[in-house]
């Protein structure tokens, strides 16, 4: 059967028709869905001749605004994907009762539950994270785009090389069946010898590279391009804590990086970092992990307590409460959130005095983040409450939190976390906080900035739906999972025997549907939007009487962003410049200088992808060759010197001039 | 507003149920530490988190836009005095919170002996605690009573009120022993050995399983702990006495691959340094232990060809696949055969009633992997017998 087996290994690696999984009804049926729909996707973009557009105004666009609504676009359907697999879990949670087995074998299952955590952490969370700070911080410190536009461009579509990663996982081989954490040795070769925890590094590493290149590039932004007169001490609240996340993005994500080479050395080569023999040590695999992954909690967290810093202060019409204080928090957040790791194992037999430290420095983060709850709350004292949907978002989150910080403070005390480490507790705990502060910070940054984006606010109506589904679809799927930690239930259980235990697996099941839809009335609320954009209309370019510099243009903002670099003498800039009776200057325009679009980006990522997946499959020959590819054409990429180009005066005077009939329209 | 504060209440609303909240309700005295430290340290931070969501909602409501009676000051943003107190406030609830944890973290240290029976006995002096030696493997539990010289699977007793110790290592990947009644979880690892110390001061059966998921058959990966009278456990011990099956080294090999939801066993004897040797990951007489090997890098170590010798001989983790024993979650392309599904899945998984017992191999050997089935080319048939002794080790 195999006689040529040996060119059959060396083209296709170990690739072959055994890794479709034809035998999988449900994975049969999503591909069939997957490709019904990505054919018809394609068919409308051929039959609207929109590639052209696609490319040439967005693949390729350097602009970091449209890079940062990109990066939206991809968390988005991710969202939709990691979203799948928990309902899949929830449903199979629930059903997997008195003997029955559920649908999901483990095979499944545990990629399921695998797959959810990464994408929800790398392909989710933080694209939307990194896209709104690319879209935002720019703006708000009156840049007219970020230091490293290329660089920009190359970080989001190597992000982009990782998901997909990730997604042919599904219909090509499988997943990693480690859990999201991965540890060793159960992602040794010897106990995990298929392709999926290959998958899981290779869609990690392409995309780690993206990250880490956007960390560098915003901190070089904000450091060096903020508008003159806009000391730190001026600087948005949101930028300012855009920056503390990328420094915690800079000095995280190499150890990320650097645990899962040491891990593929194992892997491929015999290495033995992580080996139970030869001296090898699963637990450094635990310990760098964590070093990268309490940061990563707090990259996540960071911005979204900037995005509701700023709609706080905006829709309380209010100066934010406690400025100084709030940054003051947010600089000892970014140093404590390095030195708490060990507090995700406790149990692994560390001293008592290790646990404790470590239990004790994580308490004392919450000090900090306590000081910060407390100044959105003096914000809100003695404002004008407007209950737009950012606000909704931002007062669930403070409730919600509050709540999840707390139990998390009680999982940092190393006895009560003996009882409660890997059990449902723990997973309600930080669905708690990554639900209820990070993605609820999403929702309050889309719908805030959403009219700065496009010139038209979202929906209220099917918004507020859209709120209330979720936030009560949190409540009822997390809840429950509270109660379960505390009856001793364990987390990535395929089926349970104790039929008592049931009732709570159907609330939370239900819960689940009430985010599902939560989501499908989100997108809902965007196609409405879209419908009735005339009536949702915004030409100010000031929906919220806004306090920041990105309110000062127009909705959306020309490519340049600014016209002429605002001068800021104040926090809150834009309000100031209100105050003060700021005159929109309408001549004395300059050509401005921009970075011109490349396709340099999108190839890199191509061709990064081809190597990954040559190297997950073992086919050596195309991973040599598009090693190379990356290498000749990154350095041949640095002899384009045709990079950038002048917008004319006249084109300038051109777009402001018909900012200006816009807004001469709204006086009338 | 309200509708979220009333849904946040809920766990409490299910404290009244009449579930089983064995976090809760515990009946080991360390578990019950645990559990009171779990309150104290929720009380202590509700005295916070409850004016804070209180105040939230009641600034919401106040300060609302359509509220024109309510004040607004659009410029005040600074406070001295309330920039002290929310700082001071969590601050304080916090040092009670770490002086609370730096004791408790100390007293509840599961290596550390335990210092009391319950909240109103101490161990008298002079008690020595039952040792249970405890091993993960691929999915149960090996329990070892060394004093007793018996050896269990998937099942463990202990008298009631007697301090308890268990020896925790792993022959396989990580997983940790919980039995959420007697006390919290502690990691079993291969080459390393933790210590939890515990009592049971109730009599009973409890749940006993793995805390940490560890592959496919994670999920039945669990046993019984019962609490009996010292009598009765008299009793337990003579019964495992006279069990048909001896664990030694070659009993073990068998025991330690693979397979799923294993009914209790029993072992009449244990080869005495067995745990050791599982311990030292050399229970296989061709396998240099892991003590031995640091003894030898101790005195400076061997270089060359005798160095290379000791390598091949200390390889454990990549031996069993090279004696044709897939590794746990070998699917394809490792091993050639597709991923499970249910079809594929033998339904007949859990052995009949008692059947087990006297069965000569003791282990499901139909696991639910579906190793060893018959079209397989060039894969050994996984008896148990057809697989001779590891004449050849893993020769990478």
């Amino acid at each position: 059967m195999f006689s040529n087996i040996n060119l059959q290994q060396l083209i296709f690696g170990r690739l072959t028709l055994e890794a479709i999984p034809y035998h999988e009804p449900i994975l049969i049926l999503t591909f069939l869905g997957v490709a019904v729909g990505g054919a018809a996707l394609l068919g409308a973009l051929t039959y609207y001749k929109w590639w052209g557009y696609l490319w040439n105004e967005w693949f390729t666009s350097i602009d970091h605004k449209k890079i940062g609504i990109m990066y939206c676009v991809l968390a988005l359907v991710m969202l939709v994907r990691g979203f799948s697999d928990a309902l899949l879990m929830r449903s199979q949670q629930a059903l997997a009762f008195n003997g029955s087995e559920g649908y999901l074998p483990p095979h499944h299952y545990d990629q399921v539950f695998t797959a959810h955590g990464v994408i929800m952490i790398f392909f989710m969370a933080m694209p939307f994270v990194t896209g709104l700070m690319n879209f935002v911080v720019p703006l708000q410190i009156g840049a007219r785009d970020v230091a490293f536009p290329f660089l920009n461009n190359f970080s989001f579509w190597m992000t982009v090389a990782g998901a997909m990663t990730v997604m042919l996982s599904l219909f090509v081989g499988e997943f990693a069946r480690t859990g999201w954490t991965n540890f060793a040795p159960l992602s040794e070769s010897s106990y995990s010898p298929g392709v999926g925890v290959d998958y899981y590094i290779w869609s990690l590493q392409i995309a780690g590279i993206g990250t880490l290149l956007s960390g560098v590039n915003l901190i070089a932004t904000i450091v060096k391009m903020r508008a003159p007169g806009m000391s730190f001490m001026k600087m948005p609240i949101f930028t300012w804590t855009a920056l503390c996340t990328n420094v915690l993005i800079v000095a995280a994500f190499p150890i990320l990086t650097a645990v899962l080479a040491l891990l593929s050395l194992d892997r491929y080569l015999g290495f033995n970092f992580f080996t139970n023999d030869l001296g090898g040590n699963p637990m450094m695999y635990v310990n760098l992990l964590w070093i990268w992954g309490h940061p990563e909690v707090y990259i996540l967290i960071l911005p979204l307590f900037g995005v509701f810093s700023e709609v706080t202060s905006t829709f309380c019409g209010k100066r934010l409460f406690g400025y100084a204080s709030m940054i003051y928090a947010t600089v000892v957040i970014t140093i404590l959130a390095y030195l708490v790791w060990l507090h995700h194992f406790f149990t692994m037999g560390n001293g008592a005095s290790v646990n404790s430290f470590f239990g004790i420095t994580t308490m004392i983060i919450s000090i900090p983040t306590g000081a910060k709850i407390f100044n959105w709350l003096f914000t809100m004292y003695k404002g004008r409450i407007r209950f737009e949907l950012p606000m909704m978002w931002t007062v669930a989150f403070m409730i919600t939190f509050v709540i999840g910080g707390m139990t998390g403070v009680l999982l940092a005390v190393p006895p009560a976390d003996f009882q409660l480490h890997n059990s449902l507790f723990l997973v309600a705990h930080f669905h708690n906080v990554i639900i209820g502060g990070t993605f609820f910070g999403i929702m309050a940054g889309v719908a805030y900035w959403w009219p700065k984006a496009f010139g038209f606010k979202l929906d209220v109506y099917w918004g507020k739906w859209s709120f209330w589904l979720w936030v009560s679809g949190f409540y009822f799927a997390f809840m429950p999972l509270y109660v379960l930690g505390l009856m001793g239930v364990t987390r990535r259980l395929n089926h349970f025997d104790d039929p008592s235990l049931r009732i709570w697996f159907v609330i939370a099941a239900f819960g689940a549907l009430l985010v599902a839809g939560g989501i499908g009335t989100f997108f809902y609320q965007i196609y409405v939007s879209i419908r009735e954009r005339d009536v949702l209309a915004d030409v100010t370019g000031d929906p919220w009487d806004g306090r920041t510099l990105e309110w000062s243009t127009s909705s959306p903002p020309p490519s340049y962003n600014f016209a002429f670099t605002p001068m800021v003498h104040d926090l809150d800039a834009w309000t100031d410049m209100k105050k003060r009776g700021y005159v929109r200057p309408l001549n004395g325009y300059q050509p401005i200088h921009m970075p011109k679009s490349t396709p340099a980006g999108i190839i890199l990522s191509g061709l990064s992808l081809a190597f990954g997946f040559a190297m997950i499959w073992y086919i050596w020959w195309l991973a040599a060759l598009s090693f190379v590819a990356i290498v000749v054409y990154t350095i041949a990429h640095t002899f384009n010197y045709n990079r950038d180009f002048y917008i004319s005066a006249e084109e300038v005077t051109r777009t402001e001039e018909q900012r200006s009939r816009m807004l001469g329209l709204t006086k009338v | 507003m309200r509708l979220l504060r009333f849904l946040g209440l809920l766990p409490l609303f299910a404290l009244l149920g009449g579930c089983d909240y064995v976090i809760l309700n515990p009946s080991g005295d360390v578990a019950l530490q645990e559990r009171n430290l779990i309150l104290a340290s929720t009380g202590l931070m509700l005295l916070i988190i409850l004016p804070v969501i209180a105040a939230t909602a009641l600034f919401a409501w106040r300060y609302r836009a359509s509220n024109t009676k309510a004040a607004y000051a659009p410029d005040w943003n600074h406070s001295t005095q309330l920039e002290v107190l929310i700082w001071t406030a969590p601050l304080l609830i916090i040092i009670a919170l770490g002086a609370l944890t730096w004791i408790s973290t100390h007293t509840l240290d599961p290596f550390r002996p335990v210092g009391r029976i319950d909240a109103k006995r101490a161990v008298p002096t002079g008690t020595k605690p039952l040792v249970i030696d405890a091993v993960s493997l691929d999915w149960k539990w090996l329990f070892i009573y060394p004093e007793q010289g018996i050896a269990t699977v998937n099942a463990v007793a202990a008298p009631v009120d007697q301090p308890i110790e268990f020896h925790i290592t792993s022959g396989t990947v990580m997983n940790t022993l919980f039995i959420p009644a007697l006390a919290g979880q502690i990691y079993a690892m291969a080459g390393m050995e933790t210590k939890l110390a515990a009592v049971m001061n109730k009599e009973g059966t409890f749940d006993g399983f793995s805390g940490m998921y560890s592959g496919a058959g994670f999920s039945d990966m669990k046993f019984k702990f019962e609490s009996l009278q010292p009598e009765a456990f008299a009793a337990w011990v003579e019964n495992a006495k006279h069990a048909d099956m001896k664990l030694d080294a070659a009993k073990y090999e068998e025991l330690s691959k693979p397979s799923e939801k294993v009914r209790p066993q029993f072992y009449a004897t244990v080869q005495p340094d067995l745990f050791n040797k599982i311990l030292n990951m050399c229970v296989d007489a061709n396998k240099m232990c892991e003590d031995q090997m640091m003894a030898i890098d101790a005195t400076g170590g061997v270089a060359g060809e005798k160095g290379a010798e000791n390598r091949e001989k200390l390889i454990y983790d990549g031996a069993k696949l090279s004696e044709g024993n897939e590794a746990p979650g070998a699917t394809f392309p490792a091993s050639g055969r597709a991923p499970n599904t249910l079809k594929t899945a033998p339904q007949g998984i859990e052995p009949s009633g008692m059947a087990t017992q006297s069965n000569e191999g003791g282990v499901q050997k139909d696991d639910v992997q579906g190793r060893g089935k018959p079209h397989m080319d060039g894969m050994p048939m996984d008896d148990g017998k057809a697989n001779p002794a590891p004449a050849q080790i893993n020769p990478h």
